[in-house]
């Protein structure tokens, strides 16, 4: 493998496996780093080798990331599979760790296509074993097959929780009820953006089947869900639901919650990239034009990771991404590179429309609704609200002093999962909007690095 | 004039004279142009050493102490002071004879605090040590303590004295009139008879707004934390040669510094890890504890710092004006003096001097053309200011 190819992708999902691909075509020397063993990133988990791809559970568009992964395995790209990046520096060199072997690599061009994370919605007991995200639920479900003994309960909101619902249903699982903490009033909010949405007609009707299938089911739906609480004492025993003033417990052996999905900005905020405040889908991401270039030169950012517009527009994200690499390699000429890009750019236009009409029918939550004073916000150091909002009445007027006082995010993940519900609460103790406070910033290594690994590391390959 | 004393900076070294002033009944302005301890108060390692210290730092480090041992009563926080000792590790017989030499002149400036010991006390205190260690030198009361702990307490104590904090407020420009001075700020306009320059890195730039040249360079010094680990460490550990610091914190983890740089974003006030130098860093590391190899590290970061060219600080009143008084430009070993330096700045802003030597840190020592030589003191400043 060179460790100096004309670009690197983080990230073997969509938008990577699709970036790849055309940056290959283009006759560019590619190198993908995957954390995972094989490609497919998230969304299209495992989509080689599930024990349900011959199956009804996943469905045909779960089976389109095969056509994907084909393309790229036969790109003559460079696949690095276990591939852990723990740090990007903003001349673009990458520290990875691969199979065990720590090292820098030195692409001309990076492009981050890292994709999105479920957005963290804490509520009381949501560190209970047993209680995860949906996102979890259905990588347990691709990669094995799996599905809980004991009855599910599904707490959320979005596509993705009625997604997870019906394949869990199709699994054979016991749901015991799906508490939808959509405000009621969904379809009433989305219409205006319906016929925007018709572009992406068939994604528009898979949902409504999905929605049939759940509703013909005997399903329990809880409309208007407005708290949440995990209940048990070394793990999940039940799940208690409240509407308004209507509190309601329910046994569940597993509580899989979903809120939505927000770009993963941790490398992009680690790398001190601009962004932006998404009032809309009430998330921050990185400052990018429509080909995903950035503040930094050699940086580029394409899928999800940099707006949220689901897989397939990640498809049409990582081309375009890929032909201004090419553009900017001198293989390219302006011209060219936009008479190829148009159709892409059209496609994403299509699933704009498409998200308009989710983001209008499923508002995220607010991170605040959920968590009382004793609820953990940070899981690495076991900090709760009442801790950070402690550190705010103590004179901490932004997330990192909060941090560096209460250790609040200073932890492994380093952030990932509690530095936006920090800001949230930064931003609300102290008077400010959620646009005015940034969660804080993450420091490297985000992953596994030993003082051996670092002691061992070539240093003339080191930047 | 609105204000008893204005003081530019809200780290450390601005708090500490604040609380001092403040004690005085002075009813001192802090103006802060980020959150307090954003930077080098926020991000240092925390030693409260002496050993090695630069001589003529050596007079403040022995006072300081005294009252960080103090600072429960004088604060009502111990700022996690703990006094655990700071040992080099000596791994040759040149280090031996160093350790020795270095006791002696130590000594022979009046002050016993560093004590040569052999392989056995060496093994006896930190019995994990790599077996190619053979002997050492040790300050065994300094230690270290909590930088942000530290900087808050002197902060709270000063408030609730009578001293003001801004926040986010940026100095724009400042003007000397008929009989004080006057600070225009993002946050509006503010004059007092007295003027105190604690902004650290940023202490040239304010500086340089009142005419006076002072060389600063702002460096990033890299940290590094691991995860938790069972309890090895008791005293702070350096070498009497290579760049090294590591501690053991009450949680386990272990803190290493070494004054490896990172990169210096002056116009973002940030500073991003450079992994450049970072092997340098961890195999000395390795080679004392061969145990920590395995231990995966957490984090990196870096915080921006004021160095000056002899990497030793300005502390003094302006030569042009008696009413401005400089203090700054620690260069990275300032966290043990804050105390004491706070103690000195009063002194001079009430009564235009102080019991204590500061000649060497006089702020006009690079203004003259020609004097200025970065690292001039190599050999003898930086090499006894390394350990960190």
């Amino acid at each position: 493998m060179t460790d100096r190819p004309d670009l690197a992708i983080v990230g073997a999902g969509p938008a990577g496996l699709a970036a790849a691909t055309e940056a290959a075509a283009r006759g560019l020397s590619v190198t993908l780093l995957d954390e995972r063993a094989a490609p497919g990133g998230i969304v299209y988990h495992a989509v080689t080798r599930s024990p349900l791809g011959g199956t009804t559970v996943l469905d045909a568009d779960y089976r389109r990331g095969t056509g994907l992964v084909e393309a790229f395995r036969s790109s003559g790209s460079t696949y690095c599979p276990n591939a852990s990046v723990w740090a990007v520096d903003r001349d673009g060199s990458i520290g990875v760790t691969i199979d065990g072997q720590a090292r820098w690599l030195r692409p001309r061009r990076v492009l981050l296509a890292t994709g999105c994370m479920e957005r963290s919605l804490p509520f009381p007991g949501w560190t209970l074993p047993g209680v995860m995200t949906a996102g979890a639920g259905q990588i347990l479900l691709k990669d094995s097959g799996a599905i809980p003994d004991g009855p599910v309960v599904l707490a959320g909101t979005g596509p993705l929780l009625l997604l997870v619902a019906v394949q869990y249903l199709r699994a054979g699982a016991r749901i015991a009820a799906v508490a939808d903490l959509t405000p009621p009033g969904a379809w009433q909010r989305g219409l205006p953006h319906l016929a925007g949405a018709f572009g992406c007609l068939p994604l528009l009707r898979k949902g409504l089947s999905m929605m049939a299938e759940l509703r013909r089911s005997d399903v329990r739906r809880i409309p208007g869900v407005t708290g949440l609480r995990a209940i048990g004492t070394d793990r999940l025993e039940a799940v208690e639901v409240r509407q308004g003033e209507r509190a309601e417990r329910i046994p569940a052996g597993v509580l899989l919650v979903h809120a939505g999905v927000v770009p993963n900005i941790v490398l992009t905020r680690m790398l001190r990239l601009p962004h932006r405040w998404d009032p809309r889908q009430r998330c921050w991401r990185p400052d990018a034009d429509a080909f995903g270039a950035t503040g930094l030169d050699a940086i580029a950012v394409a899928g999800d990771g940099a707006r949220i517009l689901g897989a397939e527009a990640a498809v049409h994200a990582g081309r375009l991404a890929a032909l201004d690499a090419a553009h900017r390699l001198d293989v390219l000429d302006r011209a060219e590179r936009d008479r190829h890009a148009a159709p892409e750019q059209a496609a994403i236009e299509r699933h704009a429309g498409l998200r308009s009409l989710l983001d209008a029918m499923y508002p995220p939550p607010d991170g605040l609704a959920f968590l009382d004073d004793d609820t953990t916000i940070c899981r690495c150091e076991d900090i709760t609200a009442a801790d950070i909002r402690a550190a705010i009445a103590d004179g901490c007027r932004d997330p990192n002093q909060v941090k560096a006082v209460t250790r609040c995010a200073m932890g492994p993940c380093q952030g990932r999962q509690c530095g936006q519900t920090l800001a949230r609460i930064v931003a609300d103790a102290t008077g400010q909007t959620e646009e005015d406070v940034m969660p804080p910033r993450a420091r490297p290594p985000l992953r596994r690095l030993t003082i051996g690994d670092l002691a061992a590391l070539e240093t003339e390959s080191t930047p | 004039m609105t204000e008893d004393v204005i003081i530019i900076g809200g780290g450390l070294h601005g708090s500490s004279t604040a609380y001092q002033l403040a004690a005085r009944g002075r009813r001192p302005l802090v103006i802060e142009r980020n959150h307090v301890a954003r930077h080098a108060s926020g991000a240092s390692a925390g030693g409260v050493r002496r050993l090695r210290r630069h001589r003529a730092e050596l007079p403040l480090a022995m006072e300081s102490l005294a009252l960080w041992r103090r600072l429960p009563e004088l604060l009502g926080d111990d700022c996690g002071f703990s006094p655990c000792g700071h040992l080099l590790l000596a791994e040759t017989e040149a280090d031996l004879a160093w350790t020795v030499e270095r006791a002696a002149t130590t000594r022979s400036l009046g002050y016993d605090f560093e004590e040569p010991i052999d392989r056995a006390e060496v093994k006896r205190l930190v019995p994990s040590v790599s077996n190619a260690v053979v002997g050492g030198i040790i300050a065994r009361d300094d230690g270290f303590g909590n930088p942000l702990v530290t900087t808050a307490a002197f902060r709270r104590r000063a408030e609730s004295l009578g001293a003001r904090y801004l926040e986010r407020t940026e100095v724009l420009g400042i003007d000397r009139d008929g009989d004080g001075w006057t600070v225009a700020t993002t946050a509006g306009r503010f004059s007092a008879p007295s003027l105190v320059n604690c902004a650290g890195g940023w202490g040239e730039r304010i500086a340089a707004m009142l005419g006076e040249t002072m060389p600063v360079r702002m460096k990033a010094a890299t940290m590094t934390v691991t995860a938790r680990v069972p309890r090895f460490l008791g005293p702070v550990i350096g070498h009497v040669r290579k760049k090294l610091s590591l501690k053991q914190m009450q949680n386990g983890t272990v803190v290493i510094g070494g004054g490896y740089e990172g990169r210096v974003d002056m116009e973002a006030g940030e500073s991003d890890v450079l992994y450049a130098g970072l092997p340098g860093n961890m195999k000395p590391v390795i080679d004392a504890f061969p145990h920590l190899a395995r231990v995966p590290i957490v984090r990196n970061w870096t915080g921006l710092e004021g160095n000056t060219p002899d990497a030793i600080p300005y502390i003094g009143p302006s030569p042009n004006d008696p009413t401005l008084v400089h203090s700054f430009g620690y260069s990275g070993h300032g966290f043990q003096l804050g105390p004491i330096c706070g103690v000195i700045v009063a002194d001079l802003v009430m009564q235009g001097a102080t019991a204590l030597p500061i000649g060497a840190f006089q702020p006009d020592r690079f203004a003259t053309a020609g004097t200025l030589q970065w690292g001039a003191k190599e050999g003898t400043a930086v090499e006894e200011q390394k350990a960190v």
